[in-house]
């Protein structure tokens, strides 16, 4: 509980947010290509090893972004790969991201079931 | 009146209407940063009976959850058209993607409508996500193999 922590993950958070927003406002860049570039450089980071210590700094300031999403990607298949080799190459991505994706599509199929959306075909 | 195009520019520049990017980059960091405080409290709670992993794991979720919840009550984008990349950014711009692209396609059907709609934008992100891992996990393990690492 401590205050610093808070402050850190505020600044860092809303930090990855102004920028993409300067990218939205500035580029053509839809939503949907901003959070693939943003998945994808979170990998890159954390496969190079920069974005470790951002999430020990800001802890979820930089963990609940999408770049977190991608270093979290990064590290299941480094950690994949030292366990199991090459396998792992293709089993640690999936694995360390199973539960956002799972809950977002489960609970995405729930919101359908129990929802009705705007465009009624 | 006669004045040239450079002159016109700056003139025409001085009445239009001023760019909304600051307040826009204001009102992203305001919410980006609440949303990522607030998975910081989740968190803090959650490390208190689970490892460090797991509770991280369960913010996430939460926040998906969360999110697909005010998607389908039609809250979400309401929030969203203030916050702009304040909520599109974290993990709540991914879970309302997918869920309003469920439920905005729940006419078409189950299969063909939610069944293959809901990744029209989780089928990217989970694609490029995934194959840049498998790049930096050959990579990693060349390296590793060189003995570099």
């Amino acid at each position: 509980m401590d205050f610093m922590m808070y402050l850190k993950a505020f600044l860092v958070g809303g930090a990855f947010c102004v920028i993409a927003q300067i990218l939205i406002d500035k580029t053509k860049l839809t939503p949907a290509r901003i959070l693939v570039a943003y998945v994808v450089c979170g990998v890159i980071l954390g496969g190079i090893g920069v974005y470790k210590p951002l999430i020990d700094f800001a802890g979820c300031g930089a963990a609940t972004p999408l770049t977190g999403f991608g270093y979290l990607i990064a590290d299941g298949v480094k950690s994949a790969v030292d366990e199991k080799g090459l396998l792992g190459v293709l089993t640690g991505g999936l694995s360390a991201s199973a539960a956002g994706i799972c809950a977002a599509l489960f609970f995405g199929l729930l919101a359908a079931v129990f929802f009705r959306g705007k465009r009624k075909k | 009146m006669d004045i040239n195009k450079k002159a016109y520019a700056k003139y025409a520049d001085s009445r239009a209407k001023k760019s909304p990017i600051v307040k826009d980059c204001v009102k992203a960091f305001l919410f980006g940063g609440a949303i990522c405080t607030i998975a910081q409290v989740l968190k803090d709670w959650y490390g208190t009976f689970l490892s460090d992993k797991d509770s991280g794991t369960l913010v996430g979720v939460t926040l998906i959850f969360i999110t697909a919840l005010l998607t389908g009550i039609g809250v979400f984008d309401r929030i969203a058209k203030h916050a702009g990349a304040g909520t599109l950014v974290p993990i709540t711009g991914f879970a309302n993607a997918v869920s309003s692209c469920a439920v905005d396609t729940k006419g078409e059907g189950f299969i063909l409508g939610v069944g293959a709609k809901i990744f029209t934008i989780a089928g990217p992100v989970i694609l490029y996500g995934i194959s840049a891992g498998v790049v930096y996990g050959v990579i990693y393990y060349i390296l590793k193999a060189l003995g570099v690492l």
